[in-house]
Formats: C-alpha cells, sequence, structure tokens
C-alpha cells in the first residue's frame, strides 16, 4: 500500500491540533471567570469568592500547562510538513502568528507566575491586575489566530506574485469576511464550555454534600452566563452560517448535504450522503425550510453540491455529520439552561438530583461541541488550504515520504495518549481533592516566600 | 522601497532565539540535572526554581519560531522540513517536561514517573536544539525554494557532536542558575556540576572552533585571513576570560557570578556563530536577504515587535523580581 504523505500530514495535523483546541475551549473562558471572582473578592472580599478562585487556579495551571506544550507542536509542523503552504502563505499568515506570540502569549506567561504563586507575594490588586491580564491574553490570543484561521477560509486584502500570497492591505486581511464572524462565535463558544463544566463540577459537589455555598455560587454564575450565552450561540451561528453560504457556498452545500441546486432547498434533519452516487439515503428533511432560513424566503435558491466540480468539493461526511453534532450539542445547552431557571422559580435549582446529575453529565458539551464545529469548518474548507487559491495537495512539504509522516504521528499519538491521559486523571483527581480550607484558618504572612512550587496545583487534602 | 529592515529583523530574531537559549537554556539544564540531584528535597528546590517562568521561557521559542516564519520565510520553509526528526523530538520532549512541571505533585513520593519525565524531556529536547544548531552550521541541500535532502541527513558526527555539546552548556546554565537560587548543601552540590558543565562546554566549545573551518573553506577564511585575524582575535580571548572568571568565581562561594558568566560565555560563542554564518540564514546557499519576507510584511509586524518587545522585557523582568532571591519551600504544617 502506498502511504500518502499529504493525507498523513493532514491526519497529523488534525490529530494535534483536535488535542490542542481542547484546552484553550476550556482556558479562555476560565481566564475570565477567574479574572471575575478575582474582581469580586477585591469588592465584596468575600471568601467565597477566594476559595472558588483558588480552585480553579489550579485546574487553570494544568489546563494552561498542557495548553501550550500542545501549541508549540502547531507552528513547528506548519513548517516541517507544510513548507510549500509556508513559502506560499508566510507574507499574510505569519505576521498574524507572531503577532499571537508577542500579545498574547507572552502576557499569559508573563502575568501567570504572578497569578499561580503570587498571591501571598504581591499586593492583592496586583494579583487582580495578572489574572486580567491572563484573561485578555487568552482573547487576544483568540483574536489572532483566528484571523490567521479566517484569512485562509475568505483570503482578502493581498495580490499573487509568482504564486505566492503578498498582503495589499493589512486591515482587509484581519477583518477577512468571515473572521467577525468566527471570533465571536468561537470565544462565545469557549465561554460556554467553560460555563458548562463550571456547572457540572459544580453540581457534582452540590449531589456530594460538599462545599455547598461555593457549589451554589458557582451554578448561579453559571446558570446566568448560560441565559445568555446560549440564545446568543444560536444567532451568532446563523449569522455565520450565512456569511458561509456567500462566501463558501460548497462548505454551505455540504453542511447540509444538498446536490441540486434549487428553489425551496428542504432542511436535511438526517441522511446518509452518498457522495459516490451523489445524493442522500435514508434522508429525513422538511421541504422549503433551508431555503426559509438560509435566504429567509421559502423560494430562495440554494446551490447544491453538484455546482462544483467532484475535485472542488469538500468531504460531505463529516462535515454534514460534524454540524449536526455541535446544533445537537447546543441544543443539550439550550434544555439544560431551561430547565435550570424553571427549577430557580420553583426554588428547586439546588435540590433536584436528577437535573444536578445531568449537569455533570453535559461537562462534554461543550468540548464536543467545539470540536465538531471545528471539524465543519476546516474539513469544509477542503480541497483547499487557502480557499479557492491554494490546493491541500500543493501544500505539503515534497521531500517527505509517506513513511516518515506515519512514524512521527504514530508517535505523536502514542505519546498523546499518555500526556492527556495523565492530565484528565489528575484533572479529577483535583476535582475529588475539592476546594483549599477557609483562609481564616490558615495564617497569613505576607512577607513568606512563595509556597511550595506546586502549591497553586497541590491541594491542602493531598497529605 | 525606502528602508532596507532585513538588518533591523536579523538583530531582533538573534535577539529573541539568543533569549531563548538564555533563558530555556538555563530551565532545561536544570531539568538535565535533575536526575542527578541529592534527595527528593532537592528536586522539589529545583522544580520550585523554575516553577512560575517556565512557561514564560519557552514563549520565547515560539517567537524564535515565528519571528523566522514571519521575518525570513524562505529559510523557515527549508530549515524546518530538513529537520523533521529532531524537532518531532524535540516538541514531544518539551510536552514531557512541561506536563511534569503540573503533574510531578500529584504522584506519590514512590512513583518516580514525573521526575523520569522531567529529566528526560529535558535531555532530549536539549540534545535535539543542539542538533538543529549543529545541522545549520553544516547547511542545507537547496533546490529552488525547497530543501532538497531527505529527512535523515543531520545524522553525521559534527552535528551529534553539537547535540552533546549543548548539553553540557545548558547543564552549565541550570547549575550556576542553582548556585544563585539555593543555599547550603544544594548550592555546594550545584558548585560541583557547575564544574562538570564548564569543562564539558569548554572542551565542547574547543572541539567545535577546530571543525567548524574544516567543514567550509569560507568560514576558515573569514576568522583566518587577515585582517580578520586581528579584528575577530577578541571573541576567543573573551571567551577565555569569562571561562577563567567562571571558575574563579565558583571557587570564591559566590552567588551570582557564575550564573552572569555563564551567560556570558553563551554571548561569546553566539557572536562567533554569527561571524562564521552571516549573511546565510540557510547556509551555505541562501541569504537574509534572499529570504526575506515583503516589505510590507516585515513593516507590518516591526511597528508591533518595537512596541511590543519592551513591554514584554519589563513584564517579564517583574515576574523574575517578584520571585527573586533564594527557593524555599513552605513546609506544610508551619502553622
Amino acid at each position: 500500500m502506498e502511504l500518502d504523505p499529504v493525507l498523513l500530514s493532514r491526519i497529523q495535523f488534525a490529530f494535534v491540533i483536535a488535542f490542542h483546541f481542547l484546552l484553550p475551549a476550556f482556558t479562555i473562558g476560565l481566564a475570565s471567570y477567574i479574572a471575575v471572582l478575582e474582581g469580586l473578592l477585591l469588592a465584596t472580599k468575600k471568601q467565597v469568592y477566594l476559595r472558588i478562585s483558588t480552585f480553579w487556579i489550579r485546574i487553570f495551571a494544568v489546563a494552561f500547562g498542557m495548553g501550550v506544550v500542545s501549541g508549540i507542536v502547531l507552528p513547528y509542523q506548519l513548517g516541517s510538513n507544510w513548507s510549500r503552504y509556508s513559502d506560499a502563505t508566510a507574507n499574510i499568515v505569519a505576521p498574524l502568528m507572531a503577532y499571537e506570540a508577542l500579545m498574547a502569549f507572552f502576557l499569559e506567561a508573563g502575568f501567570l507566575g504572578v497569578l499561580l504563586f503570587g498571591r501571598k507575594l504581591v499586593p492583592q490588586w496586583a494579583h487582580l491586575f495578572s489574572a486580567l491580564m491572563v484573561a485578555i491574553g487568552t482573547l487576544l490570543s483568540a483574536f489572532w489566530i483566528l484571523a490567521a484561521n479566517s484569512w485562509m477560509q475568505t483570503p482578502a486584502g493581498f495580490e499573487i506574485i509568482d504564486g505566492r500570497f503578498v498582503p495589499t492591505d493589512w486591515l482587509a486581511v484581519i477583518f477577512n469576511p468571515s473572521f467577525p464572524y468566527r471570533l465571536v462565535h468561537t470565544v462565545t463558544a469557549a465561554y460556554l464550555t467553560t460555563a458548562f463544566t463550571v456547572i457540572g463540577i459544580a453540581a457534582w459537589y452540590l449531589r456530594h454534600g460538599r462545599y455547598l455555598d461555593e457549589a451554589k455560587v458557582m451554578i448561579a454564575m453559571g446558570v446566568i452566563l448560560a441565559s445568555v450565552l446560549v440564545p446568543a450561540q444560536a444567532l451568532l451561528g446563523d449569522l455565520h452560517g450565512l456569511n458561509t453560504l456567500e462566501h463558501q457556498p460548497q462548505k454551505l452545500a455540504a453542511m447540509e448535504s444538498l446536490w441540486e441546486t434549487r428553489a425551496g432547498a428542504p432542511a436535511v434533519l438526517f441522511a446518509l450522503p452518498d457522495e459516490e452516487a451523489e445524493t442522500n439515503r435514508a434522508e429525513v428533511s422538511i421541504p422549503k425550510l433551508a431555503s426559509l432560513y438560509l435566504t429567509h424566503c421559502l423560494d430562495g435558491v440554494v446551490r447544491g453540491l453538484k455546482d462544483f466540480l467532484p475535485a472542488d468539493r469538500p468531504p460531505v461526511v463529516p462535515v454534514f455529520f460534524g454540524f449536526r453534532v455541535m446544533v445537537g450539542m447546543w441544543a443539550i445547552m439550550f434544555a439544560l439552561t431551561l430547565w435550570a431557571w424553571w427549577l430557580a422559580w420553583r426554588k428547586r435549582l439546588f435540590a433536584t438530583p436528577l437535573f444536578l446529575r445531568a449537569a455533570t453529565w453535559a461537562i462534554p458539551t461543550g468540548y464536543v461541541a467545539v470540536t465538531a464545529g471545528w471539524i465543519t469548518t476546516e474539513v469544509g474548507r477542503q480541497p483547499y488550504v487557502v480557499y479557492g487559491l491554494l490546493r491541500t495537495a500543493d501544500a505539503v512539504t515534497p521531500t517527505l515520504t509517506g513513511g516518515e509522516v506515519l512514524a512521527s504521528l504514530l508517535i505523536y499519538i502514542a505519546v498523546y495518549i499518555v500526556v492527556f491521559g495523565a492530565g484528565v486523571n489528575y484533572f479529577v483527581r483535583l476535582v475529588r481533592q475539592g476546594l483549599p480550607e477557609p483562609l481564616e484558618r490558615q495564617e497569613l504572612r505576607p512577607e513568606q516566600r512563595p509556597a511550595r512550587p506546586l502549591s497553586a496545583t497541590t491541594g491542602p487534602a493531598s497529605e | 522601497m525606502v528602508l532596507d529592515l532585513v538588518p533591523i529583523w536579523t538583530v531582533i530574531l538573534a535577539f529573541g532565539v539568543f533569549m531563548y537559549l538564555l533563558l530555556d537554556g538555563f530551565d532545561l539544564g536544570v531539568g538535565i540535572l535533575f536526575s542527578f540531584a541529592p534527595g527528593d528535597r532537592a528536586r522539589d528546590l529545583m522544580m520550585a526554581s523554575l516553577a512560575p517562568i517556565w512557561d514564560g521561557n519557552e514563549t520565547w521559542l515560539v517567537l524564535g519560531g515565528l519571528a523566522l516564519f514571519a521575518a525570513f520565510p524562505l529559510a523557515f520553509a527549508i530549515i524546518f522540513p530538513a529537520l523533521y526528526f529532531p524537532l518531532l523530538a524535540m516538541v514531544l520532549g518539551l510536552i514531557f517536561r512541561g506536563v511534569a512541571f503540573e503533574l510531578r505533585p500529584a504522584t506519590t513520593m514512590t512513583s518516580k514517573r514525573w521526575d523520569h519525565a522531567f529529566f528526560w524531556g529535558s535531555l532530549i529536547a536539549t540534545f535535539a536544539q543542539g542538533c538543529v544548531l549543529g545541522k545549520f552550521v553544516l547547511g542545507f541541500a537547496v533546490s529552488g525554494r525547497q530543501y532538497a535532502g531527505t529527512s535523515w541527513d543531520w545524522v553525521h558526527p559534527f552535528v551529534l557532536a553539537v547535540g552533546v555539546g549543548l548539553v553540557f552548556g545548558y547543564l552549565l546554565l541550570g547549575a550556576t542558575w542553582l548556585v544563585m537560587k539555593t543555599e547550603g548543601a544544594l548550592q555546594d552540590w550545584a558548585r560541583t556540576k557547575a564544574r562538570v558543565g564548564l569543562f564539558g562546554t569548554l572542551g565542547f566549545i574547543g572541539m567545535v572552533s577546530l571543525w567548524t573551518p574544516f567543514l567550509d573553506t569560507r568560514i576558515a577564511a573569514r576568522w583566518f585571513s587577515w585582517p580578520n585575524l586581528a579584528f575577530l582575535a577578541p571573541v576567543p580571548i573573551a571567551t577565555a576570560a569569562i571561562a577563567w572568571w567562571l571558575w574563579r568565581s565558583l571557587a570564591r562561594g559566590r552567588d551570582a557570578a557564575p550564573f552572569v558568566a555563564a551567560m556570558g560565555l553563551f554571548a561569546t560563542c553566539y557572536l562567533g556563530l554569527a561571524i562564521s554564518l552571516f549573511p546565510y540564514i540557510v547556509p551555505p546557499t541562501i541569504t537574509l536577504w534572499d529570504a526575506a519576507a515583503a516589505p510590507q510584511s516585515q513593516a507590518f509586524l516591526l511597528i508591533g515587535t518595537l512596541f511590543l518587545l519592551p513591554i514584554i522585557l519589563m513584564y517579564t523582568g517583574w515576574s523574575y523580581w517578584v520571585f527573586r532571591g533564594k527557593v524555599k519551600i513552605e513546609t506544610r504544617h508551619e502553622h
């Protein structure tokens, strides 16, 4: 069997970035949450915020550290596996990524040490400031990397000279057509991921009768955030979809699995897309609905996949199902949020075991949703790496052999199973270990050197 | 094009890579010493001296890679494929040691899993970086705008020797860092390791300095022709003087001087390397100017870099300041 370096390099990049993406999906929201808790602590002096914040800072330390090391892999792989992509696009995407490092990575790393270990070493306002800088760093990181990613989806502000992209208008490059939609959609998804993680863990504590005060505060904060962001995400996702319809019609056709270009296109609820036969099997659909939500007119014309040459179409199956899984996760979040309000109205939010159990089981929804959404948008960009202009097959490093990529891929898989397995295991252990003791019982001695180095991750209950 | 930005980008890239060598150098060096440490308490202290700053140190590696990608993309697209496996080993080594920072306290005292991960990760990442450096000096086969060799061209005695040499170099940085940050028995131990590091480093500096001119007649001509010989003689002389100072400051029991001297040793070696290779970014064929990005790309990034780099240095300095002094571990039952 001939090993294809293009396909294997794609699998390898998808593998490392999928694992990496789970961490920022969590830490973007968590950094903001910690900053809010530190702000509330400074404003109200209530120890409950201190204890919640200290708990999450420990978990943040682990997630952030794993995010950093799994992130270093990505730019290095652009060079080693995708050298022709690097040569062709560097003038545009590389400065955006370098800005991410300069603005975001250093800001996060520079203030992280003080956030994790400096509570007793610096004044309280400086600790809050560090939390804010870390939070802003995560958002700036999202800004720049999604600008680069969006440019590959909807390139703008450039000319092509000798087969290489050269910028002509930086504002057009950064604020390319899909960027504003992708940015708010992704950051909202990250906030929701964090919110449902916090709710789910707090619910677990409540159900086990531990840290009742803190757990109630966490659930209340999470539900309030979800009440705003879950409905907002539906609107933002719809706007993002309309943007995709305008700029990447074949991706949208694959998301909907629409083969024929037609007026009054149906919304396909379920189907088994058959790319060979260019049709859907076992299709369940609602007539005219797709035209309604895509064109806001019952008889609007929507382009189908057959409008595009087979060589220019993305793989339909992953895009179609990725989109459905993402929407499904949203529906679970929406249902949980409604349920929470219903219970809160009945004053039974903290005393309904079934709800608490469901909330804990719903922790993965955010992670599944961002991964599914990412598959939808990235596989939907295929067969191009820069949409419409540079094919993925023309982007790979020419000297790499399939065997070499297979070797590195297998090594990555082995290492990630060990490292991420240990990380998840540790995360569960931290949660079981619980929140720190109330501070009144500890003596605050500000002149002391920082605690155990790893005090950010070592709980008082560990010994 | 009014202004040639290549020189300033050369300086920024060189500065970023040098910052990485110094900062993650002592960081990885402590990792290499980790397995030889006298006891678990010593290991706790060694990690404690790094825990608040290692993230920031590693960020310079990201910046170095991305600055190369942004300012000299042709070099990025040629060098990285040539170093496919050393770079793979490097990032995986960094993953293991980075995760060890977070997961080590979770293990019980009897389980040394993450201690080993920290040591081996640091060692492999360092050796891989040395191989990258060695291959860089050795040069790359290029055809058009792409790398033309195989993924295994880096396997060469010179490259492997530089790999081992960098292990000793980082070990020296790490040991002198510990001399500065610790006291008592651990400090004494660090001093003896610093001497090992110093001898090893000087041995490899000597070997590489003698070997390199034989690899490339152009490098030989640069150093040994007249009047270059006179102009460049201060570089090896300064190296020797700094090595002497380092040795003396260790003998006299100084705290910070050995670390400063070790950084000085890295600076003169780095300068020597730059003298040998300039103006090539992909030796022996592609110059900095050949590899440069479009002027508008270099300019766009330069504006932000000139503004942000001083700020980064300021708050990085603040973070080091907050955690200054000898590292201590608060005992749990103190209260």
